[in-house]
C-alpha cells in the first residue's frame, strides 16, 4: 500500500542506489544471485519430495558463510533445514 | 600494550592513505605515542601524504628480512614529538612479506607504542591478508558510492571471517549539498546497508587536495575535514564525541520534510 508520504517522495537517485546496492548486496553476500538459490531451492524440495513429505511452511534454505578447513578465509556453504512430515516408505 | 588498527576499504582511491595519516597525526596530537605503516608494497605513498618522503632509509621490506633493525628504519615525525612511519618499499611487490611476519612486526612495536596503524592496500589479495594480519580493530572507509559501499560489504565480511572483533566504519568525502537534493547517499543510508557502527563522516574538503599537496596533514585545523578527522581520533581514544553538523542552516522546506517524515 502506498502513503500519502511515498505519493510526495520522489523518487531520487540516492534512493535508486540504497535499492540497488541492497539486491546486489544480498547475492554478493550469499555468493550466488537470487534466481540461482530459487532454482536449487525448488530441485532440492523436488528431489526429497520424491521419497519423504515435507513441511513446506518450515522449510528454510539460504547460503551462509562458513570457515573454510584451508584457512583461506571463510567460504559460502548451503544451508538447509527441512522438516519432514512423514517418511513415504513407511506408507504401504 | 599499544593497539593495531587497520585502515582497509577494498576499493581504492577512497581515502585510506589520507585517513591513516590524518587519524595517525590527530592521535600524535592527543598525545598517543603512533607509528604508521604502509603496507603497500610498490605503490607506497603514505610518506608523500605525510610530507616524509625525503628522509627514508630502510622500509618495512627491509625490517622483515632483517637488513636493519626496526628502530632504524621508523622515521621519527619532528613536527610532533610522538609520531613515526615506518614506509613501505617501492621496489618489490606484496609476496616480500607474509602474514606471519606482518603479525610478529605488530607484536614487536606494542611495547613501544600506543597504537600501530595499518595502511592497507586497495584489494583482498596478500597485501590485505598482511594488513590485517595483526589488527586488533578495523577501520573502513568507504565513500557514498555504490561501488565503495559494495566492496566496503565485502572487506566487513572478510574481517569478521578473520576474526577482527571490532570494525567501524568511515564515510568519507560526504557532499551535504547532494544529500539534500537526493543525489547522494547520507551516511545514515550507508549504515543501514552495511550494518556496522559509525566511528566519523568526513565531509569532501578541497582543503585535504591542498594538505596533500602540501605533505602536511590537516587534522585539527579549523576547517571541516580537519574537525572531523581529529574527532574521529579522540572517538578512537573512547571518547564520545558529537558529530559535526555539516548541513550549516537547514532550508525551511528540509525541515518541513522532515517533520512530514517523522509522522
Amino acid at each position: 500500500m502506498m502513503s500519502l508520504a511515498d505519493f510526495f517522495k520522489k523518487k531520487t537517485s540516492s534512493n535508486v542506489a540504497k535499492d540497488r546496492l541492497k539486491l546486489v548486496l544480498v547475492s554478493d553476500r550469499a555468493g550466488c544471485s537470487p534466481e540461482i538459490l530459487e532454482q536449487i531451492k525448488n530441485d532440492i524440495i523436488t528431489a526429497i519430495s520424491r521419497y519423504i513429505e515435507i513441511d513446506m511452511d518450515g522449510l528454510d534454505i539460504k547460503i551462509t558463510q562458513t570457515e573454510s578447513e584451508g584457512n583461506n578465509g571463510s567460504v559460502p556453504a548451503l544451508f538447509a533445514n527441512i522438516p519432514i512430515k512423514d517418511l513415504k516408505t513407511n506408507k504401504k | 600494550m599499544g593497539e593495531v588498527i587497520v585502515i582497509t576499504s577494498g576499493k581504492g582511491g577512497v581515502g585510506k592513505t589520507t585517513t591513516t595519516a590524518n587519524v595517525g597525526t590527530g592521535l600524535a596530537k592527543l598525545d598517543k605515542k603512533v607509528v604508521l605503516i604502509d603496507t603497500d608494497i610498490g605503490l607506497r605513498n603514505l610518506d608523500v601524504v605525510m610530507g616524509l618522503e625525503n628522509r627514508i632509509v630502510y622500509n618495512l621490506v627491509d625490517v622483515i628480512e632483517g637488513n636493519c633493525r626496526i628502530k632504524q628504519a621508523l622515521i621519527k615525525d619532528k613536527r610532533y614529538p610522538n609520531l613515526y612511519l615506518l614506509p613501505s618499499a617501492q621496489t618489490r611487490d606484496k609476496t616480500a612479506v607474509t602474514p606471519e611476519q606482518m603479525r610478529k612486526l605488530a607484536e614487536e612495536l606494542r611495547d613501544e607504542f600506543d597504537y600501530i596503524l595499518m595502511d592497507c592496500p586497495a584489494g583482498i589479495e596478500q597485501g590485505f591478508k598482511n594488513a590485517i594480519a595483526g589488527a586488533d580493530r578495523a577501520l573502513v572507509v568507504t565513500t557514498p558510492e555504490v561501488s565503495a559501499v559494495r566492496d566496503a560489504d565485502r572487506i566487513i565480511g572478510l574481517l569478521e571471517a578473520n576474526e577482527i572483533k571490532r570494525t567501524h566504519l568511515i564515510v568519507n568525502r560526504l557532499r551535504t549539498d547532494m544529500v539534500k537534493r537526493g543525489d547522494m547517499m547520507s551516511s545514515g543510508d550507508v549504515v543501514e546497508i552495511l550494518a556496522v557502527d559509525l566511528i566519523g563522516v568526513i565531509p569532501d574538503d578541497e582543503n585535504i587536495v591542498i594538505s596533500t599537496n602540501q605533505g602536511e596533514p590537516l587534522v585539527g585545523n579549523d576547517t571541516l575535514a580537519g574537525q572531523a578527522y581529529m574527532n574521529v581520533s579522540r572517538r578512537i581514544l573512547g571518547e564520545d564525541v558529537p558529530y559535526l553538523d555539516l548541513n550549516g542552516r537547514q532550508g525551511l522546506f528540509s525541515k518541513l520534510a522532515s517533520l512530514l517524515k517523522k509522522n
